[in-house]
Parts: C-alpha cells; structure tokens; sequence
C-alpha cells in the first residue's frame, strides 16, 4: 500500500466524463444494429389467474411478427436469481400485474403498438392478495385460494419466501434472557414502522440490444446482449439457463447506463433474456426499449416493510434487549427478496449496544410484481424503523434523543448484535457530537421551540445515527471470488478489465485512480475496458457497495502485481517517470507479447459468519453516520420541506472528493423524495401513478443544501483504507426527517412516505374520523390522463 | 411513446381565418394545437382521442397582449414566458404574473399558451383562479364574428367549454381596474415545482377602513371545473377584518367555501385534505386583509 | 402522409421528410442521427429530452416536427465548437454536474438557456431554471455548483 496517496484522495476529471458532458456517451437507445428489429412484451392485465385463451386480432398481419412463447424457450422457462420460481414468460399461471406472457417483435417500433393492442388473453381470475397483512392471513386462515406461493428449495415456505431469525447469543439462553430484560425492565416500549415501495427512477429506463447466431438447423449457437445494466455475468447466468447454452456462448456487454440505483440489477435478466429469444425467434438483431409508463408498471420496486420494535430500557436510559419483527413484501416471485431480507435483518439493531437482541424477519409473497434491489437493500427500512423507535424510547424515558444515543453507541472493541468484533476504530459519539456541531443543532432546537409558538410554519430538528456494511455479507464474497485483471495494451498503456459497471457513482474513474497509483503514473495513463465478458473477467456485480472497497482492493493488487513484472521484467526501477514506464511496457511487450496480472478475492483477514445462525462477521466493515434534518412543516398546507440537511460519515478513506460528495448528495436526496415525496399509487397490485406527472421525485426546487461532511477512519479491506459508501447516504435521511418533524409539531408519524395528507389527518385527526390520508388516493382517477383527453 | 404518429394529421394554415374556415367547414373534427404541452403528452400515453389536428401555435395574430386604458389583452397564442416577461402584467396582475410563473417548467412555459391553459379545461389549470378572481372576459372567433362572454361562464362541466364547434378562443381580456386592491395568490402542488395543483386559491380583495367592500376567490382542483367561489365571497362582502371580527368572518367564509366545494378523491391528493386546505388558504387570505 | 421539414440544426441546414406529428425528439434522435437529445419519460417532466428552439428552451419530446418547420435549433452536440468544450461542459466536468450522463444534455442546455437570460443568476435563479430537469444521481448540489461556476467563467471572459 503507498505511504501517501497521490492520486487516490483527489478529484481527477471523470473517466468518461468529456463524453457525457458533450452528449457523445452512447446509451442503449442511441446505438442501432443493421437489420435491427424492436421488441415488446404482451403482459397479464390481471393480478393472478389461469391464462385460458389468447386471441390474436385478424386485422393484423401477424406473418410480419416475430412471436415469442414460453413453449419457444430452448433451456429453462425460468429467470434465476437464488431460486427459479421466476418464469421469464408466464405459461397457465400469472401471478402479478404486467406479468410477461408473450413476446412480439417487428421491423418497425409502431407496429408493434397495434401489435400489442391485437392480443386480446382471456383469464379465470383467482383472488390476489396485495399487502403483507393480506398475505399473512390467508397463511394463518389457512386460505388455500390465497396461498399464492407455495415453498421452494431456497428456504420458503407458503406465501412466504424467506425466514431468519438472527440472536445475539445461542437461540434459547437469549430468550430467557430476553424475558428476563423484559420483566425487570424501567420501561418497555414498543412500537410499529412501515416504510412503502420506492421507484428507482433511473433517467435512462431499461433497454437491451440482443443478438443470436443459429447454426445451420437452426439451433442457438450463441447470444449477445447489449444494455443498460449492472451486472453482465448475472445476465450471463440467466442466460444460460434460458438457453441451455455454456457461459462463454453468452456474451453481455454493459453500454453507457443512465442510472441503476438497483434497479438494473436483477431486472436486466429479464429484459436481456426475452430481447435475445425475440433475437433468436426472428433471425435479426433486436432492441427492446421500455417506456417510462411501462418501465415504471412492470420492473422492480423497493420492498415495502413492516417492523416491529419491543424494547427494554432502563431508566437511565440503559438498552436492556431488544425483540425485532421484520416483514418484507416482496412481490409475486422470490427474486432476491432472500438477501434484502437478510440484511434488513443484520442492520435492524443498528450501531448501539444491546445485551440481548431477537430479530425475526421473514419476506412475504404478494401479487404485486417482483421487488427487488434499490439502494440500501433492506437497511433503509430497518434502520427508518430503529431510528424512528429510538426517538420514541428517548421521550418516554425522559432523555433527549442525542442523549440516549449517547448512552448506547457501539464503540472500539465491543461486538454487534451478530457478535461481529469492532476491532477497527469505531468512534460514533465523536460523530454525533460534530454532526450536531455542523448543524448548529442545540442553537436551532431552542430557537425553533421559541418561534414555532407564533408561527403556522413549525420547525425541527431531528437526527439519525446508523451504520452501512461494505460488501457482500459474511461469506459472500469468497462465494463471490471476484477476479480482476490488468494488461498492457499495444501502446504501452494499462487497461482494467473488471465486470464493475460505471452508471454514474464513479466506477471507471476511483478503479482507474487506484491503477495509476499503484502503478505510479499519471491517471490519464489508464484505461478501463468497456466491461464485455467476452473480454473482463466476473469481478463480481456492482452492488452492496463492494466496488470500491473489495474490487478496488484487486485493482490494487493486479496493478501491483504489474508494476512489480516490469520491475523484475524490464528493468523498470524502484522510482519512474510515466515515460519510462511506457518504455518498459513496451519493451516486455516486444520481448513476451503480453502481459496480464490477475487478482483474485482473498479475504484481508478471516470471515467466520455462519448463515444458518447469522453470526459472526456479517459485513468485512462498516461505514458509520449521524445524520441531522432541518424541517419545516406549514400547518396551513400540512407539507413537510426539508430546509437543510447536514450528512456526516466515517467512511474509511475518501477516494475522490468530489464523487464522494456527489454519491452522498444523490443517495440524501432519494433519502427525502423516500420520506416526503415518492409513493407508489396500487390498485389491484399495479402500480396506477407510473408517470412521472404522479409519481413525485424532488425536484432542483425542492431539495434544501445538503451539507456533506467526512471522517476518515482507514479500514485494511480497501484500497487506501476506503470503505464502500455507495448506499450508506439512503439510511439516514428518512428517519431524521421524521424525527425532526416530530421535533416540530409533537406529532409522531411512523410511515413513509408521508404526505401532507397525512399529516393533515394527525393534525386534525383528533376530532374528524380518520379519512383524507394518503391512503385514500383514489388510483382510479389518473386526473390528466383520463382517456378522454381531447381538444 | 405510445402512438403511431403516422396515424395523425397535422397542418398548420397560414392565417387565422384559414383556420377558422377549416374549422367551420368541419366542425369538431379538428383538434387545435398551440404549444402542445397537453396534447403531446396525450400522444405520448397513447390518449389522444382526436386524429385531425390543426396547428395554431405559428398565428402571430393569436400571439399578443396589448394594452389598453381599461384592460391588458392576451392572445390565446400567448406562452406563460410571454406572460411573465411583460412588465404591465408583474405590476397590475401580479396574480396572472404568479400562476404563469408555477405552470410546469421554463420549457413548458415557453411553449404552453394561456388559450391552451383556459380550453383544454383541466379544473386544476393554473391561470383560471386568477383570471376568475380578476373577472376577465373571454373573446371566442368563429366565422360567423367574434363574441366576448365573461370568463366566468366559459367552464360548463368537467372539461366542457363554451366554445362552439366552429369557434375558437381569441383573447382572453383582464380589467386595469385593481389599483389599490389586496392580491393573494398560492398554489399547494406535490412539490414546489413543476407540479400540477392539489388546491389553488385566488384572492382579489378591495378593503376600506376594515370592511370588505369587494372581494373575488378563484380556485383549482375544488370542483369538475374553475370555481369562482361566489358562496365564500357573498358570506364575506361587507363584513369586517378587524382584528377583533377576523375570527367571524372567517369561520363565515370558510362554511360557504365547505358548502360550495365538491373537490375530489384522485390519485394525487384527496378530497379532505383540499377541503381542508382550501379553507386554511382562505383564511390566510382573509387575514392578510386584515394588516 | 409526410411533410418536408426545414431545420437548421446546430447552424447547418437540414431537411427532412416525416410525418408531421412526429416528435421533434424523434426526428433529431432517428432522422438526424443526433442522438445526445434524450428521452427519459415522453411528457415533458425530466427535461432530458430539452433543446433549444428559436433561442428558447423546449422538451423537444412535445414538440410535433411540423411545428419546428424553419426553426434554428440548438442541440448538446451544437454547444462545443469543433471539439472545444464550453465553459458550462467544463464546469460540468470539472465539478461533478454529470454522474450517469443522461440528464446532462438536457441540464447543459437549461444551463445555457439561463445563463442567457441571467448571466449571474442567484441560487433561487438556478433552482428555477432547473426545476424542469429532473437528476436522480447528483441531489443537484454539485450541478448548482457547475452552473455557478459556469456563470463566473462567461462573466470572465
């Protein structure tokens, strides 16, 4: 590792900046194929049934169309995620709205709207079920018209995917000691959060280019997928299995990704595999290109959750245990609800101290269609749920919230509630305490509290402290067995091969910083290759915020692996200028032909984390936080505005200032439009406000200045000592937002999102009937859109 | 995208009075289309009923506002940005200054029209509070010659106009009568901007020595159309903004509103809580007369 | 039924043939090859699709082709001369203003409709002018930074 970082820790200009800033970065939808044809999906109007017939209008000449069915799937009729009761293309059952049943495609993109209009499918409805506690139900009625799920090998069981259950010690002894923390306890407070689905709402929707080559008697030989995307191996395996084809018959290569958030993990498995059947059913390339509308109606959401909190205290404000109950919705197919589940459940306990916890977390089938990844995977809604709770036991102990977060912080060398050792430096009172500093929160407290007495605008201040594990969890990453490689190109330059995508937070440009300074030559120097895995090794997806920490740590090492052949190679000395760096890669070139250093994932230090039991070390680190909200909430209007916010973080090492700040600012702002702003309008398991006219992201108008502030604390795992931080900046924000609204108006609200029709009903709600909450948005009443619109 | 857009016809004639033959010669075929930002976005969703539409957006005789002694005339054709960089109307309709400025974005605004605000009928449109509040008129051109009605009896029913077939909205006239008159204006949208309105309520009020002696409320979103709230003001004309006789008047403002609003349930706000609002809005309305 | 539009693009003459309801957006995308015009939604709210028309700022995605017929229209690919970056792609590059790049065309124009009406705009002025382009990847922080910077730049020079 450098002693001093050079390039790591400044902000060199964007890798593929100069071409975005010039509106040359090339996005799915602005590349074409000669002889290409376009794509779209036929998808269930219904929210679950028995497909029973399919009509196909004669109006249309249907011998111009490529038509996909499940029957023409050559391997799996199945997108595999953790288990395969994901169908790509619905058979007898659909079991979601905008579930996909057929495929169409056509030379021409208008075509194919008449196309997809002329399939008229009849179904024999059954009944759905459409929240958590419907799903529930019909499991403790033992409804078997309601079981819309039936089990899987993956750990599921009737309508319910997934179940954990996570104890700070052995199972039985915790729960003895748990009854006991709660008989003798000062105070036990419990308490209930919900937290809604929220859009990823990338600018650039979903999009795929796909090809196929067919031998002679027209097998598939092999495919290649092109898009919008996160993670080209998962892609990769899906295809395989669709196809029945090796992986190195299965091309993906990432293009230009305008925005992921997560919402392009998973999903592209599905998009890329119907555009390479449609590929294959027509004999061209295809393009399959989602509209908002249908972007936003059909591909994942974040998983709506409910928790739990029972909790013992002390009444100076001593946590006694903890009794946690996690319910994640997750959609009509299990996808990846397993993981989010997983670490909804690790972060549920957040950064204190507790002498005995329980968490039982468990994800549920619904008739929506499938959730999946968004950005904090589980921890926003655990932690909007504990840090909401922790303001609760705060008051009815009697302390301020600050307070009791003081007496219960984590720190250097204590053990989480998975019996994780804190051995690296781990310091959140500091952290509270200059996060409150920078907010000039106790100032702001008292004067509030004096105007808000003769003001309709009542303002607050409200906190939230949390912390983020950087990678996969516990064994994840060995599973994972990243590779990395870097070579020398022809002209002496290095090139990063990694599968890691860019979509915005930075990938090609920190992984290129990394290279440089190990290699000890200017940033401009290094290349990073589009990621094809026809060409870059699976360096594993980018998600979990594992990129920098993990991959970058092999990017480190792959580079140094290289610098030292030259060394040994071409006589390259210990201190070079770029020049001679460039002599010496081309003089091993000329001598060998080429050169490529591999790093393959090593743990930096053992990982003991047993799944079964979840204990041990959860996460190889953790990012650390305390977040302060600044609110204002007109009581003639009953809106909420976040006025300021101030984000402070440990994050190991801060690799570029100003990306760093740009991924805080960014996730802060999905933060607010999470609690204020973003709800998902259902009926009948679809989602009715997929316009951006309804569906409501904060606008430039919006937003307050967010304040971003860093503590740098080197963790071993990461190049430099950087920690991940790409999804850290989504856990605060709604929690403080609601506490500070709760600071504001004494009211306390426990779900999100919060609208000002909610609000309005609390207000007024202690002598009108409860009515007027956002709960009672009609989805039948899409205002501007009705279908009559005419001049 | 969700239309086959070679499924539509558009032309532009090159004068008004080719427009207005076409449109007589077949009446309520043709759909106008000024700055599109309604009608576009309906072609985007696929919800654009009508196929034949008729480009107005290039009359440079629609495109105007011209003053005179007693009013400030706006053509049908002329955008929001228009509207906001004309100094005459930030001064003395600083209301229609207001709405024009909250109506979708820069780039909608530089398109959108007044005319295509007013006819396209959206009882949650931006400009009609004020120009309700303001009492304007509106000048409606057919062939068969032009007629001015007052603004308030243009809105018949939910997305229904008092243009004829063969008619077609020419300018829209507001009074230069409001010197020394008390304005209020608010819009409540999902977000501070670019948004369509859950409530907005338009104030003009004439107040001396304590009294209202003239008051005019306009509102979105509280009825299937425009509502002038007549109820609210007859229940506050003549009556007192004294400190001491502001709860009064008030509370009587209020119950009118309540009985005359019919807002809704929709998808993006509900109809208590633009109850509610509305009623908060009028009160802090009226207590601005009051200072 | 198609029509012949007339365009000058980026100031070179351009002339198509297209239905007359084709979207402006479609027609620089499909028909002129200019692909960094974007679409993000198709009803004017994210503003990714915005151009300049006639020296005003548009979401070309609402604009039918007819109505652009004769109109001088500035696209991202017509802001840098021959290679040069301008001083709002600069500041853009040099302070964060582009994460994932898709609202960048979009945003740089905006950029430069406002800095054209308002050289040095406040931060209320900014707010307004952008409010119509919607980001998901910045929070608008480092964006309101390029553009203040920009706005300092032109002023300089």
């Amino acid at each position: 590792m450098p002693e001093h970082d050079q390039i790591v820790g400044t902000s060199p200009l964007r890798k593929e900046g100069r071409a975005k800033v010039l509106g040359q970065a090339k996005y799915v939808d602005d590349l074409s194929l000669p002889g290409m044809w376009h794509g779209a999906t036929v998808r269930s109007t219904i929210a679950r049934g028995l497909i029973r017939t399919i009509h196909f209008a004669p109006e249309v000449d249907w011998s111009e169309f490529a038509i996909v069915r499940a029957s023409d799937i050559p391997g799996e009729n199945t997108i595999v995620h953790l288990t395969k009761d994901h169908p790509c293309l619905a058979t007898q059952e659909v079991n979601h709205p905008e579930e996909p049943i057929l495929l169409l495609a056509h030379r021409e993109k208008a075509a194919l709207l008449a196309g997809v209009a002329s399939v008229r499918i009849d179904y024999d409805e059954l009944p759905g079920v459409f929240t958590i506690e419907q799903s529930e139900q019909a499991v403790a009625n033992n409804d078997a018209e309601r079981i819309i799920w039936e089990g899987s090998d993956y750990g599921g069981t009737a309508n319910c995917f997934k179940q954990y259950a996570l104890y700070s010690g052995e199972s039985g002894e915790t729960e003895d000691s748990l009854a006991a923390a709660f008989e003798t306890a000062d105070y036990i407070v419990e308490g209930e959060y919900h937290t809604g689905a929220q859009e990823q709402l990338y600018i650039e929707p979903n999009g795929v280019i796909a090809e196929c080559e067919k031998d002679a008697q027209g097998n598939v030989i092999s495919v290649c997928v092109q898009g919008s995307m996160q993670c080209p191996y998962y892609l990769v395996h899906a295809l395989t299995l669709v196809f029945n084809l090796p992986e190195g018959k299965c091309r993906v290569i990432q293009t230009e990704t305008g925005g992921a958030f997560g919402g392009k993990e998973d999903f592209p498995s599905v998009i890329g595999s119907h555009a390479a059947l449609l590929a294959m059913k027509c004999g061209h390339p295809v393009k399959m290109i989602y509209d908002r509308a249908e972007d936003m109606a059909a591909t994942t959401k974040r998983h709506p959750s409910r928790t739990r909190h029972r909790t013992a205290v002390s009444k100076d404000g001593k946590l006694l245990g903890c009794e946690i109950e996690i319910a994640l919705d997750g959609g009509a197919y299990a996808t990846l609800s397993p993981v989010v589940l997983s670490r909804a459940t690790i972060h549920a306990p957040g950064p204190y101290k507790w002498p005995f916890v329980r968490v039982r977390a468990k994800a549920v089938a619904t008739n929506l269609p499938p959730h999946g990844a968004f950005r904090g995977f589980g921890a926003p809604q655990s932690l909007f749920a504990l840090e909401r709770h922790m303001d609760k036991v705060a008051r009815v102990v009697g302390l301020a919230p600050e307070e009791l977060r003081r007496r219960n912080f984590l720190a250097t060398g204590d053990r989480t509630a998975t019996g994780q050792l804190l051995d690296e430096p781990v310091d959140m009172e500091r952290l509270l305490e200059r996060a409150l500093d920078e907010s000039n929160y106790d100032a702001k407290l008292a004067r509030f509290a004096e105007e808000n007495r003769s003001s309709a605008i009542k303002r607050g201040m409200g906190i939230a402290a949390f912390m983020h594990g950087s990678g996969f969890t516990g064994s994840g990453e060995r599973r994972l067995n990243s590779v990395v490689q870097v070579e020398l190109l022809p002209d002496g330059r290095p090139q990063i091969l990694v599968s890691s995508t860019e979509f915005g937070q930075g990938t090609n440009t920190i992984l290129c910083q990394v290279a440089a300074q190990s290699l000890q030559i200017p940033y401009e120097q290094v290349v990073i290759a589009q990621p094809d895995t026809h060409m870059v090794p699976n360096s594993g997806p980018t998600v979990a915020s594992r990129t920098a920490m993990i991959v970058g740590k092999l990017v480190e090492r792959a580079s140094t692996h290289l610098l030292d052949t030259l060394r040994a190679g071409s006589g390259l000395a210990l201190s070079h200028t770029p020049e001679q760096f460039t002599k010496a890669a081309l003089a091993y070139l000329d001598k060998h032909g080429s050169l490529r250093c591999s790093a393959r994932y090593e743990p930096v230090r053992p990982v003991e984390w047993n799944d079964e039991l979840f204990h041990g070390d959860a996460y190889p680190t953790y990012a650390w936080a305390v977040y302060v909200a600044e609110v204002a909430v007109d009581l003639n209007t009953y809106s909420a505005s976040v006025t300021r916010f101030d984000a402070l973080q440990e994050v190991g090492r801060i690799m570029h200032p100003v990306l760093a700040k740009g991924q805080i600012e960014g996730g802060v702002a999905q933060g607010i439009g999470y609690a204020l702003y973003e709800k998902c309008v259902w009926k009948d398991g679809r989602m009715m406000n997929n316009q951006m006219t309804n569906y409501i992201m904060p606008t430039s108008a919006d937003l307050p200045e967010i304040h971003v502030h860093f503590e740098e604390v080197p963790c071993v795992h990461g190049p430099s000592g950087a920690k991940g931080i790409g999804e850290l900046p989504m856990d605060g924000p709604a929690p403080a937002i609601l506490n500070a609204i709760e600071n504001a108006t004494g009211i306390s609200f426990d779900t999100i999102p919060l609208l000002p029709e909610d609000i309005f009903v609390k207000v007024s709600g202690f002598t009108n009937p409860e009515h007027g909450g956002s709960g009672e948005l009609d989805p039948d009443r899409l205002g501007e859109f009705l279908p009559e619109v005419n001049a | 995208m969700r239309s086959d857009v070679t499924g539509y016809e558009l032309n532009a004639p090159p004068s008004l009075q080719a427009v207005l033959t076409q449109i007589a010669s077949e009446p309520g075929r043709h759909a106008l289309i000024a700055g599109g930002t309604e009608l576009m976005v309906a072609l985007n969703t696929g919800r654009l009923a009508s196929r034949s539409l008729i480009s107005i957006q290039h009359l440079r005789e629609l495109r105007f506002i011209r003053v005179t002694t007693d009013a400030v005339h706006i053509g049908a054709g002329t955008t929001f940005t228009d509207i906001r960089r004309k100094e005459i109307i930030a001064r003395e309709l600083p209301m229609l200054a207001q709405a024009a400025s909250w109506t979708g974005s820069i780039a909608n605004q530089n398109r959108g029209t007044i005319g295509g605000n007013i006819c396209n009928a959206s009882p949650a449109a931006d400009t009609p509070p004020a120009l309700l509040a303001y009492k304007a008129s509106v000048t409606l051109l057919s062939l068969r010659g032009e007629r001015t009605i007052p603004y308030e009896e243009f809105h018949l029913a939910y997305k229904k106009t008092a243009l004829e077939p063969d008619e077609i909205l020419y300018s829209v006239s507001v009074p230069r009568a409001y010197e020394g008159w008390r304005q209020y204006i608010r819009k409540v949208g999902t977000r501070n901007a670019q948004a369509i309105s859950k409530i907005a309520l338009a104030g003009l009020a004439l107040v001396r020595s304590d009294e209202i002696q003239e008051i005019r409320i306009g509102a979105a979103s509280l009825a299937d159309r425009p509502l002038r709230c007549v109820g609210a003001e007859g229940a506050v004309r003549g009556r007192s903004v004294a400190q001491s006789d502001l709860e009064g008047t008030v509370r009587l403002g209020s119950a009118a509103l309540a009985r005359e609003a019919k807002p809704i349930d929709d998808i993006r706000s509900t109809a208590m809580y633009r109850s509610a609002v509305a009623a908060n809005l009028l009160e802090e309305f009226l207590r601005q007369l009051s200072s | 039924m198609k029509c012949g539009i007339q365009l000058a693009v980026n100031g070179e003459e351009r002339r198509v043939n297209v239905p007359p309801m084709k979207r402006l957006l479609d027609v620089l995308r499909e028909d002129l090859h200019l692909t960094g015009t974007k679409e993000g939604c198709g009803e004017g709210e994210c503003g990714a699709c915005a151009v300049l028309m006639n020296g005003e700022l548009v979401n070309s995605c609402l604009v039918p082709a007819l109505q652009a017929n004769g109109a001088r229209l500035c696209t991202i690919e017509g802001v840098s001369t021959e290679g040069r970056l301008h001083p709002i792609q600069q500041c853009f590059l040099e302070n964060g203003g582009a994460q994932c790049g898709i609202c960048t065309p979009g945003m740089i124009l905006a950029t430069h409709h406002l800095l054209d009406k308002h050289p040095t705009p406040t931060l209320e002025q900014i707010q307004e002018g952008l409010a119509g382009n919607l980001c998901r990847c910045t929070g608008y922080m480092r964006i309101f930074e390029a553009v203040q910077k920009a706005a300092e730049a032109q002023h300089a020079i």
